[in-house]
């Protein structure tokens, strides 16, 4: 169905029927014009997670009838909420995408119960049925094409020592540092991730400063979980590292060190997202999904790729494409204290809600986790 | 070794590389606020002068093709922040330090607006010298890739010592710190002073800026800075106000702020964060050793609006 042509009539009825409807039983009053609210917690060109959420809002800008209203730089605090109420308000936003973890609880909750005719959709949070009807989170399962990273560096590397920078030790970082190491190690056993974390999310020192270290160590790929990986990849390259992006395509930062990278795909959701509700759908209110779903992907293979490498890696790829999917995080996974943290013979599969309560790292992960 | 690594030489190296790379901004800050306290006054807005530095150096080497271009501009930059400041604490009854703070927020708020378009292009970088050329081990190499600003950081601090001590302005700086009352009698305009002893902080601390801009981590973003700016204001009353101890108390934060990464590195990785906290753990204890209720501190300018 080719969207752009949905009049905008349809899409307002549509989205009145599911969204507000049916969330809150009452048939409600549209404005002429459907305004969509993004929020962002930092600056919206900073090569990584924000950035990443804004180019998904610029491909509903191209959407006719809707309009895109965004802000920046705004902290995980009541600051939220003012900017919520002002969208809401001054804009006449109907669906807001509050992008960043903290923003959750209790901040989109709380305007969530006051605004129920309203639509709130946040990244990263784990919505559950005590939670408002009308609050939905969605979020991608991209250590699936941290995997595939993990692969293609497990090939390129000579030592066989891959360097993970990381913000902090919370789940979805460890995820990504744990299917990194994995993916590395099923094409080379001997391959190690060490992992530095410098305890924020933006720290460019001390990103550089973690890039040097590892270096030094003889690691010769890296990759990294910080808002902005630009810092790692300029600083790697620079010392004649390879490099796996994050977030979004960093390879114009360096077109010969650039290996491939785990990105996220917001660009192609968010307008579907928009389509669930024309079509009457309805966005789920727990939304999850991998490179299947297209909420992530990965990066083009930089010209250091060898084939070999590029064969393997599009092999992985090929398996997570497939009906029936490919777990990472498979039965007798040791952590690197040796300790069993999944029993053989129990999959993890990506939904697993398990997985989104790590708290190891997995053997060959050089690094603690305090 | 065999496989390229250095074991647990990482950390000393580290380090030292630390001490050498992160140190730079800390140095000129600290300098120029030396220069700037001395004469009775404190900018406390410098951490926005680093930053509005980074922004414009930045600038003016994507534009111009020429990092060093970029620096003069970082500097001209950070001399009319200083011009501002001095500017509106020439006015009666106005507190340097509330001033100070406004500009800090000013400084940086205008540097994230009128850096916006900056972010995604990449600038010509500083040059750095090769003093690692004798030693065949990669790392080592790495440690000594020297910038030609630290030389010049370094080169500074005794200059500026013995300038303070010998030469008629740098006399003239501290009579004004000292007592505004002396100077004042000796024929000279207080304010003037420190217009320009704030306008030479503010200049080397824009120079600070283009150092982490154009060299090491090498970019611009709005997290550059993260607090070094006024990282590098305490450090100047924790070296007393004297430009040698400040070299040495710049180097020893640089290297500091590297001890975290590296032992993580080697595979010390409990209390990672006890680490990263390590600068600042220092300069806490250092305070408290040296500090008394019964007198000023020592070295503190009398003018100082912290010790009258």
């Amino acid at each position: 169905m080719d969207f752009g042509r949905i009049s905008r009539r349809h899409l307002l009825q549509g989205g009145a029927a599911l969204t507000l409807g049916a969330a809150a039983g009452v048939r409600p009053a549209f404005a002429a014009d459907t305004t969509i609210g993004f929020i962002y917690v930092g600056s919206r060109d900073d090569y990584g997670y924000n950035q990443a959420h804004a180019q998904g809002a610029a491909a509903l800008k191209k959407i006719p009838g809707l309009k895109v209203v965004e802000e920046e730089k705004v902290p995980e605090t009541d600051a939220v909420e003012k900017t919520i109420e002002s969208m809401i308000n001054l804009d006449g936003a109907t669906l807001l995408f509050p992008t960043s973890f903290g923003y959750y609880n209790p901040h989109m909750i709380k305007m969530a119960n006051k605004y129920p005719k309203l639509r709130f959709e946040h990244c990263g949070g784990l919505w559950s049925d005590k939670d408002p009807k009308n609050a939905g989170s969605y979020f991608g399962y991209i250590d699936e094409a941290q995997y595939i990273s993990g692969v293609v560096a497990g090939l390129t590397s000579k030592s066989s020592k891959l360097g993970f920078v990381a913000a902090k030790p919370i789940p979805q970082v460890l995820r990504n540092i744990n299917a990194f190491e994995l993916g590395a190690k099923s094409v080379n056993p001997k391959a190690t991730t060490q992992v530095i974390f410098t305890g924020d999310w933006s720290m460019p020192v001390k990103e550089a400063e973690a890039t040097n270290s590892l270096i030094d160590q003889g690691v010769d790929v890296l990759t990294c979980h910080v808002d902005g990986p630009k810092t790692m990849v300029e600083n790697a390259a620079r010392r004649g590292a390879f490099v796996c992006g994050y977030h979004v395509n960093q390879s114009p930062l360096a077109p010969k060190a650039y290996l491939t990278g785990a990105e996220w795909n917001w660009e192609a959701l968010y307008p579907k997202f928009v389509k669930m509700i024309a079509t009457g759908e309805g966005i789920p209110n727990f939304y999850r999904g991998g490179l299947k779903e297209e909420i992530v992907k990965t990066s083009p293979y930089g010209e250091a790729v060898s084939a070999e490498a590029r064969k393997a890696a599009d092999e992985a790829k090929a398996k997570f494409l497939s009906a029936e999917g490919f777990a990472i995080f498979k039965g007798g996974l040791v952590d690197n204290k040796g300790k069993t943290v999944i029993p053989a013979g129990t999959d993890r599969g990506q939904k697993d809600p398990e997985l989104e309560k790590m708290d190891y790292l997995v053997e060959g992960v050089i690094g603690a986790t305090s | 070794m065999a496989d390229g690594s250095i074991g647990l030489w990482t950390v000393p190296l580290a380090v030292l590389g630390g001490a050498i790379r992160v140190s730079t901004p800390f140095l000129f800050v600290s300098l120029g606020e030396c220069i700037t306290e001395r004469s009775g006054r404190i900018n406390l807005g410098l951490e926005g002068t680093l930053v509005m530095g980074a922004m414009s150096a930045y600038g003016i080497s994507y534009v111009t093709g020429s990092p060093w271009l970029g620096v003069l501009a970082a500097g001209i930059t950070g001399a009319l922040l200083g011009a501002l400041h001095a500017g509106i604490c020439s006015l009666p009854r106005v507190n340097d330090v509330a001033v100070g703070i406004a500009l800090m927020l000013f400084g940086t708020g205008l540097a994230f607006y009128l850096g916006k378009p900056l972010i995604e292009p990449t600038a010509p970088r500083l040059p750095a010298i090769d003093f690692g050329w004798w030693s065949d081990v990669p790392q080592v190499r790495a440690a000594l890739r020297v910038n030609v600003l630290f030389l010049i950081g370094v080169a500074l601090a005794p200059i500026l010592y013995w300038a303070f001590r010998t030469t008629r302005w740098g006399l003239l700086i501290r009579t004004a710190g000292e007592s505004s009352d002396a100077a004042r009698a000796m024929g000279h305009s207080v304010l003037l002073i420190r217009l320009r002893a704030t306008m030479v902080g503010g200049f080397l601390a824009g120079i600070g800026g283009s150092f982490l801009s154009l060299f090491y981590p090498g970019s611009w973003n709005e997290g550059l800075s993260s607090g070094q700016g006024i990282t590098a204001v305490a450090l100047v009353i924790f070296a007393r106000w004297d430009p040698l101890l400040c070299l040495w108390a710049s180097l020893a934060f640089g290297g500091a702020a590297a001890l975290g990464p590296a032992l993580q590195s080697v595979g010390v990785t409990s209390g990672y964060h006890l680490f990263n906290a390590a600068p600042y753990i220092l300069t806490l204890a250092i305070m408290i050793i040296t500090c008394s209720p019964k007198r000023t501190l020592t070295g503190a300018p009398a003018e100082l609006s912290i010790t009258r």
